[in-house]
């Protein structure tokens, strides 16, 4: 274990703060969102749409601020993060109220987005600015679990929404949905809980049959969150967030521990469980039937999966032009939600839908690449958390879409509606930042050392 | 730690690339097959994008586009007198797809065809919207409203063409429906649709009668069996006795009399007489001597037996069966298994009025681009040649006896030599329903044959009599003839 001397990013001389980069990259995040909204306007209607103004002013106020929030309290922080959220949350908001145009697909929703989006940013500010040290969350590790808990089940206790149970309803307030705020702090949790005991899971072992058993006192925690995941999936029928929680935590185990074994035994237990459950729970074959049969029609009609798949189909390589397709055709609620991947493949076509996918996937990157930089095991573990879980939602969300894997009900982060999808991914981040910036911040200049004298020369 | 981190930025970026894989090979590879699925309903946004090509009757277009404000799709068909022509449109509808012309032309309407592709070329390159072509047909308006309006509220249907070229003129079936009300696809145009078909409304608006319905031709058939009698040399003469005693008892039976309608002179009549008068027993026993093979062929020559009668629209088979004796001299007089469609009636009595030349019936005369360019032009062709021009002649002159002073004399126009046959068809069980007034006729003047009719009405009230024919088809055939003549002037 040699995290802290084998950070090469990191000398006394100081790295550049990269900021002015950001600034640059910024601008384009905002006009790339702002020209995609006259595109729309421009397409649909002939003329310049008259929010236009106001649209690229708050955008471009809210990432001024969250620019020179970054300068003055994250000076060191990771530049590309900030400009591909407010890039990706700037094309959610473009495609969010190009679906607004189409009457069919029920109220509007892009007013609420920018609304939750602000606050979003909001959250963002306030993390960069109150949390000024990262290792602060080593504290309230086991807080976070019992949190995080709370979250979890607390939707058992609402009704479920199209077919899971993912949501908290508040009377007045609208609806939440605890799952997206659940993975970051289980990601606290779990940072915290391993920090202290991944040697004991490293060390402590038997060998068997070439793998490393921990003891059965250390083993514990994980069986219960593996129950607990399958659980979720069971009773709130939400297959997306369990694979979540578990994949999160055994990647988390991997890098804590070092040992590949963590891997096989994450392996064997997500199989054994997904197995078990689909054979019970009827939701979960549903998905898996739809998944091998994507064009088969459902009582003479086209079902929602195949309609993406036309989506995409249709968009071809160039699409069809921004507000010019027609995933209207995916009836509900979900394209603006789970399927606005459908109207990105259809009306950017694939080398848009490929440009966004980048963007995630240099997201994560950028994540993973915090943690390689981080100088504390805490700091290295909620990083790789953070970006792992993002992946894992991002690859499982898309996935899900595009037919690569059975679809389940998760949001795509940024890009899709909801109000609790984009404050926790702000959030998330936020923190992400936070670790950089002390990752990246230079060493103080090492203390004066009294020996430095007597090694001078001292002329005659 | 670093070693498990750099592992896990590794399978991060597998999964994304799987994400980039997965995407390419569903937007690049599967691409074209997925826009192009008939369930994509992207492709019927497509097709009614932009308005439709029209169908053109003398040089007016029958049908429309108007656009619609609900629903996916922009542009809707509309009809001119839908009710009129609808036997020679069909209907194109957004929610229930295309029959007849539209369906069988549904390229050039909506502009697709690979045949116009040039004039797609210079609208892609002129920015212009894709257009669709016209299909200019044959059919003549005064005619086709003398036969619908003709037909009025009766169950019946009704074919003019051209004898010399085989140009369809008319085209009439009532009831009719209109193919606007579901051009659509609103609930109203589904309950349109479904208050149509056959479930809902006995009877058939939908039913194209005049080349979709078999019926029992009746006497009208006598003309083919003249025919084959004089193509075989059983007679020569028209004038002279024939060798048909009265009663006459049908071939291998033991003693069951072909009748004939009321107390009519058929004993030996001459085969003038015989169709004058309309004889069973004559045209039975004529059916009998040449035997079934003698009359297939001559009925086949007629366009019996043919299931691929395209106008372009198909017209349905129309049958002179393979019998024995008595069946087929049931057959001779247009009964029995004999089956013909009115567009196979106008057609004899066209070969008979074209000197024993039938034209191949035909509809549409030329496909246009939208730019006016010919796409394609239908040149008249010769279909057969049931008769010798001598006994066309023959025949033409014993059809014109029976409206001259036989049973067809509500064909008569002033001035015009009007050949014609009535026709009572029987049917059902025992004969117990009501039976099908046929008329079939042409009309002959100095300057040529311009045209040749069938009318059938269904249902004839309690009319029995042979006389049915004569009394409810003949005026409306004559109507029809009267419009083409008219036209002809």
């Amino acid at each position: 274990m040699s995290s802290t001397t084998n950070t090469t990013t990191i000398g006394t001389i100081g790295a550049p703060s990269r900021r002015n980069t950001e600034l640059a990259m910024l601008i384009f995040a905002v006009l790339i969102p702002v020209f995609a909204y006259v595109n729309v306007g421009l397409a649909k209607d002939g003329s310049v749409p008259a929010g236009v103004l106001g649209y690229s002013l708050g955008l471009g106020l809210l990432a001024g601020v969250a620019h020179l929030v970054v300068r003055k309290w994250a000076p060191y922080a990771d530049p590309l993060m900030l400009p591909i959220g407010t890039l990706l949350n700037g094309l959610g908001l473009i495609f969010i109220w190009r679906l607004d145009q189409e009457p069919s697909l029920g109220k509007a929703m892009a007013p609420n987005q920018l609304m939750w989006s602000t606050l979003g940013v909001a959250f963002f500010l306030a993390i960069l600015i109150f949390l000024k040290d990262h290792r602060v969350l080593q504290r309230y590790t086991y807080i976070s679990m019992v949190v995080a808990l709370v979250l979890l089940v607390a939707p058992v206790f609402f009704p479920g929404v199209n077919g899971a149970k993912i949501w908290i309803t508040i009377p007045g307030l609208g609806s939440l949905q605890p799952g997206e705020f659940a993975k970051i702090i289980i990601a606290i949790f779990f940072a915290g809980y391993l920090m202290v005991k991944r040697d004991a899971l490293a060390l402590a072992s038997r060998r068997f049959m070439g793998l490393y058993l921990p003891r059965g006192r250390d083993l514990g925690p994980i069986l219960v969150i593996w129950a607990l995941s399958l659980m979720i999936l069971v009773f709130e029928t939400d297959l997306g967030t369990s694979l979540l929680f578990f994949g999160l935590f055994v990647v988390m185990l991997y890098v804590a521990t070092e040992r590949t074994s963590w891997i096989v035994f994450g392996l064997l237990l997500s199989a054994g469980g997904a197995v078990a459950v689909a054979t019970f729970e009827s939701h979960v074959q549903t998905r898996v039937h739809n998944w091998l049969n994507p064009l088969e029609l459902l009582n003479g009609g086209v079902t929602e999966t195949a309609q993406a798949m036309y989506s995409f189909g249709s968009g071809g390589i160039l699409g069809s032009g921004l507000g010019q397709g027609y995933s209207r055709l995916i009836l509900g609620i979900a394209p603006k939600s789970d399927y606005i991947l459908a109207t990105v493949g259809e009306e950017v076509g694939l080398a848009g839908l490929m440009a966004i996918l980048l963007l995630y996937g240099l997201l994560i990157e950028r994540g993973i690449r915090t943690a390689l930089a981080a100088r504390d095991p805490f700091g290295k573990l909620l990083a790789i958390g953070l970006s792992g879980a993002f992946a894992l939602q991002v690859f499982v969300v898309a996935g899900g879409v595009t037919g690569l894997i059975p679809l389940t009900g998760m949001t795509m982060p940024f890009l899709a509606q909801g109000g609790s999808s984009v404050i926790a991914n702000w959030a998330l981040v936020a923190i992400l930042l936070r670790i950089s910036d002390t990752a990246r911040r230079p060493a103080p200049a090492p203390a004066p050392s009294t020996d430095a004298e007597m090694t001078q020369v001292v002329r005659p | 730690m670093n070693k498990p981190l750099r592992r896990v930025a590794i399978f991060c970026g597998l999964l994304v690339l799987a994400l980039l894989v997965r995407v390419n090979w569903v937007q690049f590879v599967q691409g074209d097959a997925l826009k192009n699925d008939p369930h994509n309903r992207r492709v019927a946004i497509e097709r009614y994008s932009t308005p439709r090509g029209n169908i053109i009757v003398d040089g007016k277009a029958i049908t429309g586009s108007t656009t619609t404000d609900s629903g996916d799709f922009k542009y809707k068909r509309t009809y001119k007198s839908g009710k009129m022509w609808a036997p020679v449109t069909g209907y194109a509808s957004q929610a229930f797809d295309a029959n007849q012309l539209e369906k069988l032309n549904d390229g050039i309407l909506s502009g697709t065809d690979d045949r116009l592709f040039f004039s797609r070329t210079v609208d892609m390159f002129t920015g212009s919207k894709q257009k669709g072509g016209n299909v200019v047909t044959t059919l003549d308006a005064k005619a086709q409203k003398a036969a619908f309006e003709g037909l009025g509220t009766q169950k019946g249907a009704v074919a003019a063409i051209n004898p010399e070229t085989g140009a369809i003129l008319a085209l009439a079936s009532t009831p009719s429906y209109d193919p606007s009300t579901f051009a659509g696809m609103s609930n109203k145009d589904a309950e349109a649709y479904s208050a149509l078909q056959k479930k809902a409304d006995p009877d058939e608006p939908m039913l194209n009668r005049a080349l979709r319905q078999t019926y029992p031709p009746g006497s009208t058939f006598k003309v083919v069996t003249a025919s084959a009698a004089l193509e075989n040399g059983l007679y020569d003469d028209v004038d002279s006795k024939t060798q048909s005693p009265l009663p006459y008892t049908l071939p291998d039976t033991s003693g069951i009399e072909l009748k004939n309608e009321g107390n009519i002179p058929c004993e030996n009549a001459t085969l003038r007489e015989a169709l004058r008068v309309s004889c069973n027993t004559v045209f039975g026993k004529i059916s009998a001597d040449l035997g079934n093979k003698k009359m297939k062929a001559e009925a086949e020559k007629f366009g019996f037996n043919d299931p691929g009668i395209n106008t372009p629209v198909r017209a349905s088979e129309s049958i002179f069966p393979k019998d024995n004796r008595p069946q087929n001299a049931m057959a001779g007089i247009g009964q029995a298994s004999n089956r013909a469609t009115p567009l196979q009636m106008a057609m004899v009595a066209s070969a008979v009025a074209n000197g024993g030349k039938l034209m191949k019936p035909y509809m549409v005369d030329k496909l246009v681009a939208p730019n006016l360019n010919v796409v394609q032009q239908h040149t008249p062709q010769e279909m057969n040649r049931p008769l010798s021009p001598e006994n066309a002649q023959k025949v033409q002159s014993i059809m014109e006896t029976v409206v001259k002073e036989g049973t067809g004399t509500n064909a008569q126009i002033p001035g015009v030599t009007v050949g014609g046959k009535t026709g009572t068809a029987q049917h059902g069980e025992n004969n117990k329903d009501n039976p099908y007034a046929w008329f079939i006729s042409y009309a002959k003047t100095d300057k040529g044959t311009p045209v040749a009719v069938a009318v059938v009405i269904e249902g004839s009230d309690t009319l029995r009599d042979d006389i049915a024919g004569g009394r409810l088809a003949a005026p409306v055939a004559k109507r029809v003839m009267q419009a083409v003549l008219e036209g002809e002037k």
